[in-house]
């Protein structure tokens, strides 16, 4: 009963309960953060709106992502994940979802940025539906945790247009 | 008198208690991940990182949590499927979604975090999307180190073994 052998794995048994008992606490105080975020996406330029030879639409654009996700960021945050989507419905599809730049914002010193790109991502669309398509820019973000839960969510900007014919 | 020990005298009841106890907790583990199974709506409700593909979020190692519901899949998840053909599954997060309006059916292009480029050179054949139903599961929390383990006994095989060995060594010889 005092041997090396039962010492050991008391010890053992109840350093892994702790450990995983302090990893779900430090998960659980995530979901008392109320986070406050703004965020603007801005089309800067229409390089250029193509037709590709598979019949599919594609378009290139030039973004400016400006965004404060600083309140996001707490004691068990690892980073966040950031994208910018296209969103936009077609007459075969209900919903298109394309993501255009996405970045990795590793620490709340860099919460607050301002980005000025091309898309990282083509954006093709299924078919050739995207001539004058409304669509919107959502900012995604998923948090990643240090230990624990995960947890994402958006800021949808509506209002963007494309042209009626390709250039 | 009630001592004695007889030459292969085998003590029957306490060496039939401890295999029910064996019994019981091999009994155990596999109904709590039978019903992890249920209550998460996956085949593996929790797996392993086997690659640096989402680094620096995930690493070699790390463990994640999966869920799956009827929910649709949208962009940005992150997502573990089976590609046609192989049973490793792949983590990685959706970029593309494309979901039909009259079937319900989604088109999928996931990337891991770390890639330069997309994962449709991973997908079987001539593939150019997921579906559905090569997904096994939405990671929905993380812990970091713990599937270390795993990847060891996967890579070389004498740990498993040894590690089974002592513990069977260790039941069979606790008795008091």
């Amino acid at each position: 009963m005092h041997s090396f052998g039962y010492r050991a794995n008391a010890v053992l048994t109840f350093g892994v309960t702790m450990l995983a008992l302090m990893c779900f606490l430090a998960s659980l105080s995530d979901t008392f953060t109320v986070p406050t975020t703004s965020a603007e996406v801005k089309i800067l330029n229409i390089n250029w709106f193509q037709k590709q030879a598979n019949g599919n639409d594609e378009v290139s654009l030039t973004l400016n992502v400006s965004a404060d996700l600083s309140t996001l960021f707490t004691w068990n945050t690892k980073q966040v994940f950031v994208f910018v989507a296209a969103e936009y419905e077609t007459p075969q599809n209900a919903l298109n979802q394309v993501s255009l730049w996405d970045g990795i914002i590793p620490s709340k010193e860099h919460a607050k940025f301002w980005i000025h790109t091309t898309n990282k991502y083509r954006f093709v669309d299924q078919g050739s539906n995207l001539k004058g398509k409304d669509f919107n820019l959502t900012l995604h973000w998923h948090i990643m945790p240090k230990t624990g839960k995960m947890f994402a969510d958006k800021i949808v900007m509506t209002g963007y247009r494309l042209p009626e014919e390709y250039r | 008198m009630d001592r004695i020990k007889f030459l292969g005298d085998v003590k029957i009841r306490p060496t039939l208690i401890q295999l029910l106890n064996l019994g019981m907790i091999i009994c155990s583990a596999l109904m709590i991940w039978k019903g992890l199974m249920c209550i998460t709506g996956c085949e593996s409700p929790v797996v392993v990182v086997l690659t640096g593909s989402m680094e620096p979020g995930f690493k070699r190692g790390d463990i994640l949590f999966l869920h799956m519901n009827k929910e649709p899949i949208r962009a940005g998840e992150i997502v573990v499927y089976n590609v046609d053909g192989r049973d490793i599954p792949i983590v990685h997060r959706v970029i593309k979604a494309h979901e039909r309006r009259d079937t319900g059916e989604i088109d999928i292009l996931t990337k891991g975090d770390n890639n330069q480029v997309d994962d449709i050179t991973l997908y079987s054949g001539g593939q150019l999307w997921l579906n559905r139903h090569h997904i096994i599961g939405r990671a929905i929390g993380y812990l970091p180190y713990v599937g270390y383990l795993t990847i060891i006994m996967t890579e070389m095989p004498i740990v498993k073994y040894l590690l089974i060995g002592v513990l069977a060594l260790l039941v069979i010889t606790s008795e008091e």
